[in-house]
């Protein structure tokens, strides 16, 4: 195994930055400290340079006073001033001015959530439940299709809680229960392979673009 | 009347957006494009809000010399410093040789890939703490992801082909059965949080009157 | 040592041994066994092998560095696919973090395939909004994004020319980590506009995009860095998330033997209370 560190600054800062993190394994300490606090301002700094530049001058300072009179630019003057009448927070008195544009934006955000959620969640996933329980010549096919649909009303049974889980209804209830640990158990397992996917993406950084160790 | 305009805010808009996603007429159209790109100006001044809070918190736990005070003044560096930098460059902000992307590059993207890579450690220290097999359910759930944690890699093709068969057949039909009933119960919840919210039933962002 | 004081075990020798098992198998190349494409990972190779070549098609890289080690293989093994393909790509991303991302996978698949930006793809860059991003796309591509990543108006670059809304759209392809990603997408674009899409997710996320793929709103879904591996080999361009695999492999043992050895050790030690 040889080592050919990497001659960049930038790589060597940003090594040494995440060394500086993973000693928070051992403990807090005043390294890790730094590194955290350097992280947020350094995001925060990064996002409101990325939100005016990206979105907020194209859509709203550019139409606005690049053509204010055409395809009804003039109007974007509403936003510039609920935008403006949001920094009311920092003003004791003033601050019930800035419920108007949250009010505006829980408009239109749950809105766009009902139709959304309504068609591709719920009346999707209806028509996707509709399967055949007995398919000629697949056997397989024929259980999993009658599991899968078993499965959904179990599960969506276990939800009712408008009345109390006894007799039938309690034995498809702890039925439903079931399935729900079998899936809780997949995405433990799956949860378990992004943790350790992007600590294998580190260390690549590490070994690779860092000190040139690796070989493949 | 501080309470009042907010909620009919929240009508006129939510009502408006949800009658108009049914009708394709081209006036009504025009109006929710237009809706939505006040939506967007709106949500990144919310952005910028954050911002000058974090800004605002910091400055006076410095000016105090709070807990940590010195730490602070690097957040507020790599704040102020970052931000002069993006704006400096302008349009220029995004080319690859910018300093702007530097920063990106060098403080940015391995200091967040690092905070979450550090994920790995707890839950390997959690499964050996935490994971306990007590009932029938929790034994199920160990099971699951047992199968799982073999049959996603190449490992547990390498033992026997049923392991990724067995984890294929789990994912396909009983994980996907449960997770399609959670699917369909959380639409109808926020279907029927999404109209409360727009008929002015919950008043969370209303507050008390200041 | 017995079961009972493994339970006073220092965490810390658990941490210990997860970065020895994730640093051994990358310094000395350990090869455990080969990675076998996935039905869901050939899916999502297939919908864009079938699609005619010259097609439109929307890369949709939403993660940021946080994810990258799972998002980025599966985002450049896309492009060098697409670009290969000879497809129009029109790339944004919806996380603030994403852009330079883009840029950097756009940059190199299209040097490996001699693309031109502007001719044969664009980086619409980043839009705040979410949901309503891709709603407001649906009325208006050019609207919703006037300039691209580096300033320049929508209209002057060709590959947007008559690109309206996602009508023009035949396929997309979104990379994601989370909110917003492969969800809303499918919610807001795939239910509404019926564009076909096949996702690239986190690990933490792919159980509950199942039920999406099942349905048909998906083609195809790769889940995690093994996904990505899975997608690498079939694109025939082994990469990153190939290499990641072996140390994944011991690594899930590890947590695997963890669980048992922990209920071991419980069970030692109620035995012990209990005589």
């Amino acid at each position: 195994m040889s080592l050919h560190p990497s001659h960049d600054i930038g790589i060597w800062i940003a090594a040494l930055l995440t060394l500086g993190i993973f000693s928070f394994l051992y403990r807090d300490n005043p390294v890790y400290k730094f590194c955290e606090h350097l992280f947020v301002g350094v995001s925060a700094g990064y996002y409101v340079v990325l939100t005016m530049i990206s979105s907020v001058y194209p859509n709203l300072f550019q139409p606005m006073f690049g053509s204010f009179a055409k395809d009804y630019h003039w109007l974007l003057v509403i936003p510039l001033i609920l935008g403006i009448m949001l920094f009311s927070r920092f003003f004791p008195r003033g601050d019930w001015l800035s419920r108007w544009p949250i009010a505006f934006v829980l408009g239109v955000y749950p809105a766009l959530r009902i139709t959304g959620f309504g068609q591709g969640d719920f009346v999707e996933q209806i028509h996707g439940t509709i399967l055949p329980l007995w398919v000629p010549g697949s056997i397989g096919t024929s259980i999993g299709n009658i599991l899968l649909v078993v499965g959904l009303v179990s599960t969506l049974i276990f939800f009712f809680f408008s009345k109390e889980h006894k007799g039938a209804l309690g034995g498809t209830a702890r039925l439903g229960i079931y399935f729900l640990m079998v899936s809780f158990g997949a995405s433990y397992g799956y949860t378990v392979m992004a943790r350790v996917s992007l600590l294998i993406g580190r260390v690549m950084f590490l070994l690779d673009d860092w000190l040139g160790a690796l070989r493949f | 009347m501080k309470r009042e305009i907010p909620i009919l805010i929240t009508l006129v808009a939510g009502m408006f957006m949800l009658i108009a996603w049914f009708v394709p007429h081209p006036m009504v159209r025009g109006a929710y494009e237009g809706l939505q790109n006040w939506a967007i100006v709106v949500v990144g001044f919310t952005y910028v809000l954050g911002v000058a809070n974090l800004l605002r918190i910091n400055l006076r736990q410095v000016s105090r010399k709070e807990r940590d005070w010195p730490f602070k003044i690097v957040l507020l560096a790599g704040l102020l410093v970052t931000m002069a930098i993006g704006f400096s460059e302008g349009n220029h902000y995004t080319d690859v040789d910018s300093r702007f992307q530097w920063i990106y590059r060098t403080f940015y993207s391995p200091m967040t890939a690092t905070m979450f890579s550090l994920l790995a450690f707890f839950i390997a220290s959690a499964a050996f703490r935490a994971f306990r097999i007590r009932s029938v359910e929790a034994l199920l759930l160990a099971i699951a992801a047992f199968i799982l944690m073999l049959g996603r890699v190449p490992l547990g093709a390498a033992i026997h082909p049923a392991i990724p068969a067995a984890a294929d057949w789990l994912m396909e039909i009983p994980q996907n059965a449960a997770k399609r009933g959670i699917l369909i119960g959380a639409a109808l919840g926020v279907m029927a949080t999404g109209i409360r919210v727009i008929l002015g039933l919950e008043k969370t962002y209303g507050g008390g009157d200041s | 040592m017995n079961l009972t004081s493994l339970q006073r075990l220092d965490r810390r020798w658990i941490f210990l041994a997860v970065g020895l098992l994730v640093i051994v198998p990358l310094l000395f190349n350990f090869h455990i066994a080969p990675v076998q494409p996935s039905n869901r990972s050939r899916g999502f190779y297939d919908a864009i092998e079938k699609m005619p070549e010259g097609s439109v098609v929307l890369l949709s890289g939403d993660y940021d560095p946080g994810t990258a080690a799972e998002n980025y293989p599966m985002h450049l093994a896309a492009a060098r696919q697409l670009m290969r393909r000879n497809m129009k790509i029109i790339a944004l991303a919806l996380y603030p973090a994403g852009p330079p991302l883009t840029d950097q996978v756009l940059r190199i698949a299209g040097g490996e395939y001699h693309k031109q930006e502007g001719v044969d793809y664009v980086n619409l860059g980043y839009k705040v909004g979410n949901e309503l991003v891709m709603s407001q796309m649906g009325q208006s591509i050019p609207n919703t994004f006037p300039v691209d990543n580096r300033g320049v108006s929508v209209k002057l670059i060709p590959v947007m020319k008559g690109i309206q809304n996602f009508q023009q759209i035949r396929l997309i392809v979104n990379v994601s980590a989370g909110y917003p990603g492969t969800k809303e997408w499918v919610q807001q674009v795939v239910s509404r506009y019926h564009v076909p899409m096949v996702a690239g997710v986190t690990a933490v996320s792919a159980p509950e995009y199942y039920p999406y793929l099942q349905a048909g709103q998906l083609h195809g879904l790769l889940g995690g860095m093994a996904g990505a591996a899975e997608y690498e080999v079939l694109v025939g361009a082994p990469a990153l998330a190939t290499r990641g695999m072996d140390a994944q492999s011991l690594a899930h043992v590890f947590i695997a033997f963890m669980i048992v050895l922990g209920n071991l050790a419980f069970a030692g030690s109620k035995k012990g209370n209990g005589r």
